[in-house]
């Protein structure tokens, strides 16, 4: 059962083979059995888990189920759950209990979904490796034979990882600069991030307001569907959420793909890309050309200051986000404060890690009097050419398409103390948080026996064409398929 | 040497909305500590803030009533520090792109003269908790029931040259946000805080001195002593030869005394940038339109209508329009008692002197309009006299009766107008008054005579126990005494 898809499952369920008791019991135990060498779930839910899934048997012997009724996933640890831990992979909330849920979580919740645990991450989703996470690091299920262990990506490694090594069939997951596609690809399963404003970020703890965005994570895009189902849609509780109407995502994926104009955006077939992976994405393209799409060059000429306006907007928001982390009114507080000050400065120095602390210094200095125009002023004005190229492209193009990352995944302990080379994991990723729009990391091959991603780029609010695109791929293709040994 | 005093106004006005700027608590004022603090107002983690609309349409109005242009694309920003009281690490604020753009107030000085003062913009922005220092040996207490309530921050133009004016300016805003319905404007409890720019200059001179600011003013009499005050040091270290150095003060209204609270050097670099939670708010001209539509009679319009309906005179008609709540007074006291020019000068009168006397403000007033109109009735057709109408007022206020004519009756305080009894009281006391009597009528000078007058009103008083209506008497004194 663990192989299955969440549709498979969802369709087992239906049919009375199995219950959603002995389903979730299966997951639990496997989680229990085999998560030690990956240590992709920060806390697992057992107890609430059956007890969910005993009210989604009896919701369903009362003929009230849905798709997702009984169906075991996880959440990513950054969405706030009632009443279950929610740490954001960070000693400072180590010990918090939100008293309310995140949106998302609470949609998952009221489709009858059985949430077994919450995932490992990068500490406040800072980290494209998640060796930044309190809890420890999380090791990729792929590639472990030659006897080393690689980043799953980050910062949604954990989901990535539980998925690839049959833990959950889904994961929420959330995208900053690339938080969902990279570990995606690096664990080659099937990841989405949405426009932002499509998902809401109520209850998401924030990272970088205005790139943060709630996505999803499964082996295939048909399972995406089905969880972007869930959690796409306005929320009143979110001011930047947009008021827009909702299609049925699994409704288009069997759209033929004929006539679909792909663009390749030469700016993301450079140097920077390890050559064996550019074949993997060429590949896939060429496939794409099979089902009858069309393919052409086009130029984000403004792609290459995308890192560099990246990390002073995000680490500038981030630095007023991490504020409210104070050990004042919950979370971490240092012991023994001796006065306002020491209050302050103990707890956070204590209470986060290296890279947090890197990024709100960054943030703070990006906006400190003298430097705002020279620093986040201008990142914004570079923010908003990007997105015009983006804009441009679509004139051109129905997607994009390129490159993930631009190797796989890597060595633990080989980029961590090198931040800029682990910015520059976010290379092909981060323009699109950046713009807004929506994109996905599809499996597409492998390199060295190590998943390679490909990335596929919408227009905004195009998620359904993305997803179809994705699934005429997957019907074509084993990739998502493939299983680490 | 002589100097101008340039002075410029900060204010910080409590919206009356129901529930908070971006959270759905309550605003509701006295409630137990943090019963009234959600998991937005706490900064738990993900939570995220949405705009209240109410809050926009008040500071709408505030602008449309200081004749100002609306920001039609209104920007909010977070201002970053830390305090324990302010839960996000950030206060969201508005920087550069404000609801309120330039607008002006009028403002009526004593000397009959009238004073622009130019509002350089008001911006919308969230107030923090409170810290309670007390109550907690070495600890402080945090009370988040205020975070998160709406406010709205209007800054003057540096307009006002004395304490005169800036008082003068404080109260006709605080007539203005009351009678707009948009701030209770309660001082006391902080609904309506002033902070005080003021600088010197030399006389005449076109280049504006070092200024300070005094903070949080919960008085207009501490406002005019704090500036009385703050003008005073900074002429004297100006004559010594000093230099004004840039700094926020607190001034102690209990003891006269203002100190450094920190200097310009100190100062925060609060490290403004718009806030990414919240998208700018575009106001359009239906909402100008709507908040218009909600735009109440205010001051200015009102004292026009109070010398036109009612006769009054400029001064009085100022007096009783600038405060809502005393212009409401006024014309309930007005509609029940016959004569508004009586009725005027008993609410500006007795009245206002009882209210000052007792440091209360009209809403805590024990009397209604409407029972001291009926007063007013009884003092216009002669019922009583004016100084048996103080003895009723007198009871009316300490709740001894809430009805003038139950008083009079009780009290005997009806006067006797019956000209044929009065007459006749008249006769008897002339009759025992025969020297009195004579010298009166050989005296020449009016003048004398006049007063000679009032030494037969006492005893005619007590003839009548009181009650004789002074002016008959008089009117009959006068015919019996030139027979």
């Amino acid at each position: 059962m663990h192989n299955k898809s969440v549709a498979e499952l969802s369709r087992e369920l239906e049919s009375g083979k199995i219950s959603s008791v002995e389903l979730t019991r299966e997951f639990l135990d496997r989680i229990k059995a085999e998560d030690g060498p990956y240590n992709s779930f920060i806390t697992v839910t057992e107890e609430q888990a059956m007890a969910d899934a005993k009210a989604a048997d009896e919701q369903r012997a009362a003929g009230k189920a849905g798709v997702w009724t009984g169906v075991p996933f996880a959440h990513k640890d950054i969405f706030c759950t009632n009443g279950v831990a929610t740490t954001a992979g960070s000693k400072m909330l180590a010990n918090f209990v939100p008293p309310y849920d995140a949106t998302i979580t609470a949609n998952f919740r009221a489709a009858g979904a059985v949430c077994v645990g919450k995932t490992n991450m990068d500490e406040f989703a800072m980290g494209s490796s998640n060796e930044s996470s309190f809890f420890g690091p999380v090791t990729n299920p792929w590639g472990l034979s030659n006897g080393q262990k690689r980043v799953p990506g980050g910062s949604s490694g954990g989901s990535a990882a539980a998925i690839a090594a049959r833990l959950v069939p889904a994961a929420t997951a959330t995208d900053t600069g690339g938080s969902i596609r990279q570990p995606a690809a690096l664990c080659g399963v099937t990841g989405l991030k949405p426009t932002y404003g499509r998902v809401s970020r109520y209850g998401m703890i924030a990272f970088a307001s205005s790139l943060d965005q709630g996505g999803t994570m499964a082996r295939t895009a048909e399972d995406n569907a089905l969880m972007l189902n869930v959690m796409a849609g306005f929320d009143p509780k979110d001011s930047t959420c947009v008021d827009r109407a909702v299609p049925d995502y699994t409704a288009t994926l069997n759209e033929p793909l004929k006539g679909l104009r792909i663009g390749l955006p030469k700016e993301y077939f450079s140097d920077q890309l390890n050559p064996a992976m550019e074949q993997q994405v060429r590949n896939a393209v060429k496939e794409y050309e099979k089902l009858g799409a069309t393919v052409k060059e086009v130029s984000l000429p403004h792609a290459k200051l995308a890192i560099a306006a990246y990390y002073v907007i995000a680490p500038a928001e981030a630095s007023a986000n991490l504020s409210r982390f104070d050990g004042v009114r919950y979370g971490y507080r240092c012991e023994n404060p001796q006065d306002l000050n020491d209050l302050y400065t103990r707890t956070r120095a204590e209470g986060f890690g290296g890279e947090v602390k890197r990024r709100i210094l960054v943030g703070t200095y990006a906006l400190s009097a003298g430097y705002f125009d020279a620093y986040y002023l201008k990142a914004q004005k570079v923010r908003r050419l990007i997105q015009q190229d983006f804009i441009n492209a679509f004139k051109e193009a129905d997607v994009l398409m390129s490159p993930v990352s631009p190797s796989p995944a890597f060595v633990q302990g080989e980029k961590i103390n090198d931040p800029v080379t682990m910015y520059l994991e976010d290379i092909f990723t981060i323009a699109v948080n950046l713009a807004g729009v929506p994109a996905m990391s599809v499996p597409a091959g492998f390199v060295d026996g190590l998943p390679v991603g490909l990335q596929i780029i919408g227009n905004y609010f195009e998620e359904a064409r993305l997803l179809n695109a994705a699934h005429q791929f997957q019907q074509v293709t084993d990739w998502h398929q493939k299983l680490p040994q | 040497m002589q100097w101008d005093i340039v002075i410029g106004l900060e204010i910080h006005a409590q919206l009356a909305t129901k529930t908070k700027i971006f959270s759905g608590s309550s605003t509701a004022f006295g409630a137990e500590p943090n019963t009234q603090a959600s998991a937005v107002d706490l900064a738990m983690p993900g939570t995220l803030p949405v705009p209240n609309e109410q809050a926009f349409r008040y500071a709408v109005m505030f602008g449309l009533a200081v004749n100002a242009e609306i920001g039609r694309r209104s920007v909010f920003d977070r201002k970053n520090y830390f305090y324990p009281d302010l839960p996000k690490g950030y206060q969201t604020t508005q920087l550069d792109h404000p609801i309120v753009g330039p607008g002006f107030v009028d403002v009526d000085l004593a000397d009959g003269s009238s004073k622009r003062v130019r509002i350089h913009h008001a911006h919308l922005e969230e107030d923090a908790g409170k810290s309670l220092h007390e109550d907690f040996h070495g600890m402080t207490g945090i009370d988040l029931n205020r975070a998160g309530t709406p406010l709205i921050e209007i800054v003057t133009e540096p307009d006002m040259n004395s304490a005169e004016e800036a008082v003068a300016f404080a109260k006709k805003l605080h007539s203005l946000v009351s009678s707009l319905g948009i701030c209770d404007g309660d001082m006391s409890q902080g609904s309506l805080r002033f902070d005080v720019n003021i600088s010197l200059k030399p006389k005449g001179s076109d280049t504006l001195g070092t200024r300070t600011e005094t903070k949080n003013l919960n008085s207009f009499r501490f406002m005019e002593q704090a500036i009385a005050h703050e003008v005073e040091r900074q002429m004297d270290i100006l004559e010594d030869g000093g230099r004004i150095i840039q700094e926020t003060r607190l001034y102690n209204g209990d003891r006269d005394e203002s100190r450094s609270m920190r200097s310009k050097e100190e100062a925060n670099d609060y490290r403004y940038f718009p806030c990414p939670d919240l998208l700018p708010v575009v106001i359009d001209d239906a909402f100008i339109e709507s908040a218009r539509d909600l735009l109440p009679e205010l001051p200015d319009e009102r004292k026009a209508r109070f010398k036109e309906q009612y006769g009054l005179n400029d001064y009085d008609a100022r007096l009783l329009s600038d405060d809502a709540r005393m212009a409401a007074f006024f014309e309930e006291t007005a509609s029940h008692g016959k004569d508004a020019k009586l009725a005027a000068n008993w609410v500006l009168g007795e009245f206002s002197a009882r209210l000052n006397a007792e440091d209360k403000s009209v809403a805590q007033a024990p009397i209604s309009g409407t029972q001291l109109g009926q007063l007013v009735a009884r003092i216009a057709d002669n019922t009583v006299s004016s100084s048996g109408a103080k003895k009723v007022f007198e009871a009316l206020w300490n709740g001894d009766s809430n009805n003038a004519d139950a008083i009079i009756e009780a009290q005997g305080l009806k006067q006797v107008s019956d000209t044929g009894a009065l007459e006749q009281m008249v006769d008897e006391v002339l009759a025992g008054m025969p020297d009195q009597v004579a010298q009166y009528q050989q005296e020449t000078d009016p003048k004398k005579q006049k007063k000679m007058l009032g030494g037969f009103m006492g005893p005619l008083m007590k003839a009548s126990k009181g009650q004789g209506n002074p002016k008959l008497f008089t009117e009959i004194l006068l015919i019996k005494l030139s027979d």
